[in-house]
């Protein structure tokens, strides 16, 4: 029975708003039960060899980039790290199909498809170093704050994408969250928003299979992730997360689809986080490690790679190659995260109003005098250890 | 500091009473009709023109798109309001009543507060976030709390409150014009008082951050905002039969704080007694009393004083007069700043 044949329902909805329509048959919006692939099927002859090879490299880059963030860590650079080891294609996928113009949300593990779309990788550290919150101007690169609480940046997305369709700009947002991301109220408000307002955005859910210790089965009941996408009246898509053609292919529609004003899409990416939730995380607690295996064997840029040296589009120089090109980011991050971070305290009161207040002012004296009184005490030392 | 949007014009002689829902609906006018970037958003704010009829014609006047009827869903409401003002617009968003702002706490603390901070000044987030709010309506639960106290703790936030019908336009024009974020507490209870007020030419706007002296008076000072505002000014004239002139003083913004009228004013008095609805425990009557103390301890005659509502949960509406401080519970207060009679 659709909503239209209820009875009465005249009565309580007699002029619905002109974008109101019954969904009468939700089949179009609802996933595919197996989760899109390209490689290593027949539809990646079509692929174009020039964008294969792009993501190709980005992919060995990225991986790259998680280790050596991991190792910073490991040297007192970084605070934390959540590596997305595993993740690289939805990572590079997102931030590949975008133009300059439309805006990235990312939570705090999409360091790498800030750093995909062009951000500075130092500049993209800032928040896991604690120097700062968000070392880049948003505007800039059209890419919002790295987000950690859950969910939270979704509705962003969805108001942003509103406004500049209201100034007619041609601009979509895209997403990012994870499956624990999608239990929270953010999620599910945000996606009503976008629907009910036919939004310019796409959602990207990469379904790395825990929310930190907990596995989906004890997340969610539903179907799948994409499917909770019915239940708003938007299209859900199920993608293999680990096959970076796939996820490029879908995301690559679904923007097209905002663009062309039609709305919304949900995309779940279905991947696996290899490393644990974060450098903090034992792993071993809640995953048993033939579990990690089986999915070590749809490594993302094995998957790609073994693609494109079938196809003889990639051979060893191409492979080594791409290494280097690696390693040099790699050396060059490790370079500069290795100098120290200079920091003016008195940059702690700069940016909590436009102007300060009378009581930030007084405490920013306050401040002031206590650095002035510890640089007196050091010149001290240095005078007496100097006699 | 918060830019005074121009006003349109001189106060004339040309008044008539108005109430203090005209008064914010005409700000919110005038506001959208200066600034295309201005957009309402909230649950009934369209057709419906708000339950309190705040936003009533705005939808009609400057279409959908301008005052937006959204799904029922606070958090998503700002939420969405944080995307609109990353994207260059002025969103001002409209909570219905006090306790229903409570889902949309974490985008309020966790990003409306901090966006320009988390940024480094890059991304400041230009938010009204109207919400009406205490008791005094005789409203069933979740409708009467006074949540100042929350807002004031979350640095990153203003926080203002009218009392009179010339103000509610004022600092709703300057919220508005803003390049911060302000949660403009409406006190709902002084919705339909009357003013004379001239819709065409309107007070000047305040810039946020100013208290203002309602009363003069020599014996000692009320301190107070919104809500508690007339009943501060009925215990003055009361209270001139006892012998006391007391000063009222309207705090008007709660952050930032004005500490300098506050303070000059318990110097010249002696003696302050804070006034508020809000629950005293962890109100904004310990902040207030703390400041005065740290600013005027030897001008004061008596410890400061607070008056406020009792720490319980807003009460069923047959029992909330025993629970709103009234005219006689202040001058309780008053009697006891007699303090060197005691000593």
């Amino acid at each position: 029975m659709t909503v239209q044949e209820l009875p009465g329902a005249a009565a309580y909805r007699p002029t619905p708003p002109p974008a109101w329509k019954p969904l009468t048959d939700p089949a179009p919006l609802l996933p595919d039960p197996e989760p899109y692939r390209v490689l290593g099927t027949d539809a990646a002859a079509d692929a174009d060899p020039e964008l294969l090879l792009r993501l190709y490299a980005e992919l060995v880059r990225g991986r790259r980039y998680n280790a050596q963030a991991t190792a910073l860590t490991k040297q007192g650079r970084l605070a934390v790290y959540p590596s997305s080891t595993g993740q690289e294609a939805c990572e590079i996928a997102a931030a590949l199909v975008l133009e300059e113009r439309d805006w990235l949300f990312p939570s705090y593990r999409d360091t790498l498809a800030a750093v995909a779309r062009g951000l500075d990788p130092v500049e993209a550290l800032t928040l896991l170093r604690g120097d700062r919150h968000t070392g880049y101007d948003p505007r800039e690169h059209r890419i919002a704050p790295l987000c950690t609480p859950l969910a939270t940046q979704l509705p962003h997305a969805v108001g942003l994408a509103h406004a500049a369709r209201l100034k007619g700009d041609d601009v979509v947002a895209l997403a990012m969250v994870g499956d624990g991301g999608t239990s929270e109220g953010d999620f599910h408000e945000a996606l009503n928003f976008a629907a009910v307002w036919r939004a310019p955005v796409v959602f990207l859910v990469q379904n790395n299979g825990f929310a930190i210790s907990v596995p989906l089965a004890k997340q969610t009941a539903a179907p799948s992730l994409a499917h909770k996408a019915v239940g708003y009246g938007m299209p859900g898509r199920l993608v293999d997360g680990n096959d970076a053609v796939a996820v490029h292919q879908v995301l690559g529609e679904a923007v097209a689809r905002a663009r062309r004003g039609e709305g919304p899409t949900l995309v779940e990416a279905v991947t696996y986080r290899m490393d644990a939730h974060t450098n903090a995380d034992d792993a071993t607690r809640y995953r048993v490690d033939s579990e990690v295996e089986t999915w070590r064997a749809h490594d993302p840029v094995k998957l790609l790679e073994r693609e494109l040296t079938g196809r003889g589009l990639l051979g060893e120089d191409g492979i080594e190659e791409a290494r280097e090109a690696a390693e040099r980011m790699a050396a060059a991050l490790r370079e500069r995260m290795n100098a120290d971070p200079v920091l003016d305290p008195m940059d702690l009161f700069s940016h909590v109003y436009t102007e300060q207040t009378g009581q930030l002012r007084e405490q920013a004296a306050r401040l002031r005098a206590e650095l002035e009184a510890e640089r007196d005490r050091h010149d001290d030392h240095g005078a007496e250890a100097g006699r | 500091m918060t830019t005074a949007a121009a006003t349109t014009g001189a106060r004339t002689a040309k008044t008539k009473p108005a109430t203090m829902a005209q008064a914010l609906g005409r700000a919110l006018r005038d506001s959208m009709a200066e600034d295309p970037a201005v957009h309402v958003l909230g649950e009934d704010v369209g057709t419906l023109g708000g339950v309190f009829r705040i936003t009533d014609g705005l939808a009609k006047e400057f279409g959908d798109d301008r005052c937006t009827d959204t799904p029922l869903a606070e958090a998503g409401i700002l939420g969405a309001a944080v995307g609109m003002a990353m994207y260059g617009l002025r969103p001002v968003v409209e909570m219905q009543f006090d306790a229903f702002a409570y889902p949309a706490f974490e985008q309020l603390i966790s990003h409306v507060a901090k966006m320009r901070n988390r940024t480094g000044g890059a991304m400041p987030l230009p938010i009204t976030v109207r919400v009406p709010y205490g008791g005094g309506i005789g409203g069933v639960e979740h409708h009467s709390d006074s949540s100042e106290a929350y807002y004031m703790a979350t640095p990153g936030l203003h926080v203002v409150t009218p009392a009179t019908v010339d103000d509610a336009y004022g600092l709703l024009r300057a919220s508005i014009a803003s390049d911060d974020p302000v949660v403009f507490l409406e006190p709902k209870r002084l919705y339909w008082s009357k003013a004379d007020w001239s819709p065409d030419a309107p007070a000047d706007v305040e810039p946020i951050g100013r208290a203002v002296v309602r009363r003069p008076g020599r014996s000692a000072t009320l301190i107070t905002y919104g809500p508690s505002l007339p009943v501060c000014l009925e215990a003055a004239e009361a209270a001139v039969a006892e012998g006391w002139d007391l000063e009222v003083v309207d705090l008007r913004s709660l952050v930032p704080f004005d500490d300098e009228t506050v303070a000059a004013s318990v110097r010249r008095t002696g003696r302050a007694v804070v006034v508020h609805e809000s629950t005293g425990f962890g109100g904004p009557g310990g902040e207030i009393a703390a400041r005065i103390t740290e600013r005027c301890f030897h001008h004061l005659e008596a410890p400061v004083l607070r008056v406020a509502g009792f720490d319980i949960p807003y009460p069923p509406p047959m029992l909330e007069r025993h629970h709103l401080p009234g005219v006689d519970r202040v001058l309780d207060a008053v009697a006891r700043l007699q303090w060197e009679a005691e000593g």
